[in-house]
């Protein structure tokens, strides 16, 4: 009787435990209990939330261990921390910390522009954006244990998650439909695995768990993405630049169980305070938007 | 026979799926009244705060403690963690428990998410409703962060143990809890333990007897 850790079983594992529930952005202790109060199921230990990235500029890098492990030391809920696009050695650093997942991240300046980290050398799991099925299932194959929409982090605009999930939801209820011989040909046009095209469309859903995240700034927001079928949601800055974090937090967590109850929405979207002012993604120059990173 | 499985956050789908293929009724519960007319509970894994303060926000606590006074409920993982009457390492400030067994848990206490473990587990509790086309010998068990259970009280059955003595299974009466996963594993024995617990409720509660769920022999 032998114990058998770090398989992608354990690894999807945690991400199924996470479903149905919100991972929020904090950036210190004080936050993360602030998270953990209002029913967060996991947290994402950040030094910047992604508005102040955006507003700030330069490169964004791997938190500060010492901000991360001050976070892990203030909460008994699963903490996340993000790497760079392809930056194999902070990922090896998060993994030594005992972070419990790895969001390689496009929101944190890309480290390399060719290659995504090969996600099968961890025992740490690993989530990972997409705007689409095809860029999910390259990073299913690379190792990834979750994925999430991209959205456009730190605008609280909710446009650009919707178009991901809807392009990677469409597209797999599409390939429901489709004879063997077009599922080839379809596996090389969006630029996937054959294997993972065809065990994508036996499952009628992505073969791991897929969250929302990018945009997301209400409970309404991550009512609507939960109802356009994902199994849970990020809110980066949506939370702690509003101006009740602790109220805007839990009533998120509300709409994300209740969200098929218009009722309970109605109750928990009173009096939340200032929403985070937010930025449209429209109004936004091509050369300014995250989502692009990554490939 | 209709089973609930509590559906605040975590892995409840799975539990859902499972117990269809075994031919039972399965719904989603979320709010008091979806505790009406269930002859069942299964608590899921997923995160026990989380689910603690949404039970606690929408009127959940008491309607939950009633229906495990009276019918069989099953808890896995985070699920173990809010049955149990005391729980060790909780969040700052503590967290809501249902109780009902009489067993300390000391959640992560296998430490974190790189810890996290698979392992083929003895269970031979499950020879007793074990079918067809079930594997034969030990449960391959998945654990994710998860709890086990470190004091039992005398009217605790231990049903499986990990070989440094850690008590990962349990049953008290008709409550039953385990500390891994049986929803993600490829085996539907625990599932056929649990309706086999409510189905002999069922059976004692037409005789006039209630509170005294026992197995099938």
């Amino acid at each position: 009787m032998e114990r058998t850790t770090g398989t992608f079983t354990v690894k999807s594992g945690l991400a199924d435990m996470l479903k149905g529930g919100v991972i929020m952005d904090v950036t210190n202790a004080e936050q993360a209990r602030i998270a953990e109060e209002a029913g967060a199921c996991a947290v994402m230990a950040l030094e910047r939330v992604p508005a102040d990235i955006r507003s700030q500029g330069g490169v964004a890098r791997m938190s500060d261990p010492e901000k991360i492990l001050e976070i892990m030391d203030a909460v008994t809920i699963p903490v996340m921390a993000k790497v760079r696009i392809g930056h194999f050695v902070e990922a090896q650093i998060l993994e030594a910390l005992g972070v419990d997942f790895i969001d390689e991240s496009e929101v944190l300046t890309p480290a390399d522009e060719e290659h995504h980290i090969n996600k099968w050398d961890f025992k740490v799991p690993f989530v990972c954006g997409c705007r689409n099925l095809g860029e999910a299932l390259r990073r299913i194959a690379e190792g990834a244990a979750m994925i999430r929409t991209k959205g456009e982090a730190g605008t609280g605009d909710v446009v650009e998650a919707v178009r991901h999930a809807r392009s990677v939801l469409g597209d797999i209820r599409r390939l429901q439909t489709m004879a063997p011989e077009e599922m080839f040909a379809f596996a090389k046009e969006i630029g996937a695995p054959y294997e993972l095209v065809k065990m994508t469309a036996e499952m009628g859903r992505l073969p791991v768990v897929n969250f929302a995240a990018g945009g997301v700034a209400t409970p309404a927001d991550a009512a609507l993405m939960m109802q356009l079928g994902v199994d849970g949601v990020f809110v980066g800055s949506g939370i702690f630049k509003s101006g009740n974090p602790a109220r805007r937090a839990e009533a998120i967590v509300k709409a994300v169980t209740h969200y098929k109850d218009p009722h309970i929405l109605a109750e928990v979207s009173r009096n939340l305070g200032e929403p985070m002012v937010g930025r449209t993604v429209e109004s936004m120059p091509e050369a300014e938007r995250i989502a692009g990173r990554g490939w | 026979m209709k089973i609930g499985v509590l559906a605040l956050q975590g892995a409840f789908r799975e539990h859902i799926k499972k117990l269809r293929q075994l031919g039972v009724d399965a719904v989603e519960v979320r709010l008091p009244q979806d505790l009406d007319g269930l002859d069942g509970l299964i608590i899921p894994g997923g995160e026990s705060t989380t689910m603690g303060h949404l039970a606690a926000s929408f009127g959940l606590v008491e309607p939950l403690r009633r229906f495990r006074e009276e019918r069989p409920v099953w808890g896995t993982c985070a699920g173990l963690i809010l049955l149990a009457n005391r729980a060790r390492r909780q969040k700052e400030g503590g967290q809501p428990l249902l109780g009902g067994l009489d067993i300390v848990v000391d959640r992560n206490y296998f430490g974190r998410q790189v810890d996290s473990f698979e392992i083929d587990l003895p269970t031979p509790a499950l020879d007793a409703v074990a079918a067809p086309g079930d594997p034969d010998g030990p449960f391959h068990a998945i654990f994710i962060r998860a709890p086990a259970v470190t004091e039992v009280g005398p009217d605790v059955e231990v049903l499986a143990a990990l070989p440094d003595g850690a008590i990962v299974a349990v049953r008290q009466g008709h409550i039953l809890g385990t500390a891994f996963h049986p929803e993600l594993s490829d085996d539907l024995r625990f599932h056929r333990y649990f309706t086999a617990l409510v189905s002999g409720a069922l059976q004692d509660s037409h005789n006039g007897q209630r509170r005294t769920a026992r197995l099938p022999t």
